[in-house]
């Protein structure tokens, strides 16, 4: 757990803990161009998911986001072996675990 | 197609995912020998062919839609999974299975492998674009990977016509039953994909590096700036092709059959069968062939577009547009190329695979201004409206109220996909989802056979029904005869239907005249233009102008205006009707469809009627 006793704790070593407990939720709309995370699970019931998880979209699979239309909705993202494009609405169901810290603004 | 009788053909299907190259093969194994139809009660297409063997035998073969595995969420699934279990009406059992994978992307892909091969029948695994997997320094132990699933492996190139004699091979031989093999659990997809990659590693499967090619092109083609400026340039040369292009092969199609029509009237003497031939046959038939050009310029184009791998990326780049109206990026070829004619349009909404959107853009699709309009919106532009610039000198007014015409049919059509997209064409909640395949070289032959394919099915199907309302309507016109001569048009069966609706449309300010017009009209927008000619005893195309003098004699500017937006809202096509019914498997839509456009195009006309003195 967090010690706050007192000393300053810097802000991304706290993200960064949050990000390894799991506790915070990062989906897929997180990622921008180029950057990596992996798969942690489907916000949606099987039946709905199926598709989404025969093109690859796996828990533990690794996603990295593409190029997008512009605005950034739908973007591309680059999953086991093909590209896949999503619309934000759906990319938000799709909960991830980072792989780097996020950008602390 | 029949190879003769007696000769027993064996059925063989052809599945795998969209995008594995299936249809390349497919077209290779057949070639012309194919032939295209829907399966009983679905609107999934059947494309059948028949391969010859070397033996002088042939095999004939099912070519299913591609399907990410059997689990029969979607149609195309149902089907697949009812033929290959002989369960589909009309399609034989088959005997044996080709299942095409891309070798490019076999882990995933294999995860198709496994409901296939517990079908047990005798299967052979195609793992297709071998040279993709050579050049970009994939590689895989063929003999493990057959051991592995206990089906013989082939490791083709469709497009180059590499390897094929494997197939061929196969399907001239004895074809034995795939060797039971442990299989996962079908509906457990996670654990599907689990014993697909590890049937991968254990034949030694090192997947291909990226598509470099691919991902250098889509920073170009899905570039913030470049992107959407590159695919409004792609749209306008579509446009351009539909309406510039195609008009000199447009003109050359009519210069045809005006001169074969008139070889026939020279050679025959002047008589009923004549006159039947002449302006009911060819006439008839005339009015749809001329729009063969702008079809056929319109699925080359698509053809392209698709076969390369751009439509994806143009369907992503106009998907937040489409969506404000309900619908999604990939309705927008169809929307566009209704434009030129609502026919192929309808035909090219195949691409959209989620069918409420793929209905809601059939139905919209007839609102878009098509080019038949043009004829009727120019004479009736030209009578009413003086060729005035408005807004200083620059813009006429003829010519704005052509584009307000067109912005009229825009605004009804974008109306109408919010009304169908929040109500009756609501969509289950399914993710969008678009698979953006690699680029590649369309081949000639796969442009060729979908072009041949495309002009048989609209030849064949619109052909066919408006010819037969063309020569109804010209029995209407001819009959009833009096003392042995046919009647003036006004006595005639559809003279006295016009006067019989003209209580009905004079609120709209049409006379029976134009109520007669109408009527033809029904099969074809532009045979008004004709048939006004008739009635008022010249001939449409020479009399342009006394044409003109004619309808000003006839209709108010408000009756005027009102046959523009009549003309604007009203379904008449026969041929669209008939390809909506072929499109959505029944009577149901088009009927709706028809009365929809029918009310709206009558109280728009009746408003604009009292709107303008």
């Amino acid at each position: 757990m967090l010690q706050l006793s007192g000393n300053k704790v810097p802000l991304d070593a706290v993200v960064t803990c949050l990000v390894e407990t799991g506790r915070v939720e990062f989906s897929l709309v997180d990622l921008r161009k180029g950057e990596a995370a992996v798969l942690d699970h489907i916000d949606l019931p099987f039946d709905e998911a199926r598709r989404l998880m025969e093109l690859g979209f796996l828990p533990g699979s690794r996603i990295t986001a593409g190029l997008s239309a512009p605005g950034g909705d739908p973007r591309v993202f680059q999953v086991d072996g093909s590209e896949i494009a999503l619309r934000r609405e759906t990319a938000k169901l799709l909960k991830v675990k980072l792989l780097k810290p996020p950008r602390v603004p | 197609m029949e190879l003769g009788r007696g000769i027993a053909l064996k059925t063989v299907v052809l599945v795998g995912p969209p995008n594995s190259g299936k249809t390349t093969l497919f077209n290779r194994l057949t070639g012309l020998r194919q032939k295209v139809a829907n399966f009983p009660g679905v609107t999934v297409e059947q494309h059948t062919g028949l391969a010859p063997l070397p033996d002088g035998r042939a095999a004939r073969i099912i070519d299913l839609p591609g399907i990410y595995s059997l689990s029969p969420r979607s149609e195309d699934e149902q089907v697949a999974y009812n033929v290959l279990t002989g369960a589909q009406e009309g399609t034989p059992k088959p005997e044996a299975v080709l299942l095409v994978l891309d070798s490019t992307n076999l882990a995933r892909h294999l995860m198709l492998a496994a409901p296939i091969l517990a079908l047990g029948l005798p299967t052979l695994i195609i793992l297709n674009m071998a040279d993709d997997l050579r050049n970009r320094g994939g590689k895989l132990d063929l003999a493990a990977l057959s051991a592995q699933l206990g089906a013989p492996v082939a490791l083709i190139n469709a497009r180059g016509g590499e390897g094929l004699e494997q197939v061929f091979d196969f399907l001239a031989g004895a074809m034995d039953k795939p060797q039971f093999r442990e299989l996962p659990i079908l509906n457990d997809v996670p654990k599907c994909r689990q014993w697909a990659g590890g049937v991968g590693s254990k034949a030694a499967y090192l997947p291909p590096a990226p598509p470099k090619w691919t991902r250098r092109l889509d920073s170009v083609f899905l570039h913030p700036v470049a992107g959407p400026l590159i695919f409004i340039l792609v749209v306008y040369q579509v446009f351009r092709a539909i309406f510039v292009v195609a008009a000199p092969l447009t003109d050359g199609v009519k210069y045809l059959f005006d001169l074969t029509g008139n070889w026939v009237a020279t050679a025959l003497p002047d008589t009923l069968l004549r006159s039947l031939l002449i302006k009911g046959v060819w006439q008839g038939v005339g009015s749809v062939v001329v729009f063969l050009p702008q079809v056929l310029m319109l699925f080359l184009f698509i053809g392209i577009l698709e076969d390369s791998g751009y439509l994806a990326r143009a369907a992503l780049i106009a998907d937040r547009t489409m969506a404000k109206v309900g619908l999604q990026g990939k309705s927008f070829i169809p929307l566009l190329s209704a434009y030129g004619c609502a026919v192929p349009a309808i035909l090219a909404t195949r691409t959209i695979e989620n069918k409420r959107d793929r209905y809601a853009t059939i139905l919209i699709a007839p609102f878009m201004t098509c080019s038949a309009r043009l004829p009727v919106y120019t004479l009736v532009i030209a009578a009413f409206i003086p060729a005035r610039p408005l807004l200083g000198s620059f813009l006429d007014a003829q010519v704005m109220a052509l584009i307000g015409l067109y912005v009229l049919g825009f605004l009804a059509a974008v109306v109408t996909a919010r009304i169908l997209k929040s109500s009756v064409l609501k969509s289950v909640r399914t993710p969008f989802l678009l698979e953006m395949p690699s680029y590649r070289w369309p081949t000639l032959q796969s442009l060729g056979l979908r072009l041949l394919d495309r002009a048989t099915v609209f030849l064949r199907r619109a052909g066919t029904v408006i010819l037969l309302v063309t020569v109804v309507l010209w029995v209407m016109e001819h009959l009833p005869y009096s003392n042995g001569r046919p009647p003036e048009i006004a006595g005639s069966l559809a003279g006295t239907i016009g006067r019989t609706i003209e209580p009905v449309i004079k609120p709209l300010g049409f006379n029976w005249k134009i109520g007669i017009g109408l009527l033809t009209s029904l099969a074809a927008r532009e045979t008004i233009v004709s048939t006004l000619g008739e009635i008022y005893g010249m001939d449409s195309e020479s009399n342009k102008l006394e044409l003109q003098n004619a309808l000003r004699h006839d209709l108010t500017p408000g009756g005027a205006f009102a046959l523009l937006v009549f003309f604007a809202f009203a379904m008449q096509c026969i041929s669209t009707i008939a390809v909506v019914r072929r499109e959505t498997g029944g009577w149901k839509w088009p009927a709706l469809q028809f009365a929809y456009m029918g009310v709206l195009a009558y109280v728009g006309a009746f408003v604009t009627a009292h709107l303008i003195h």
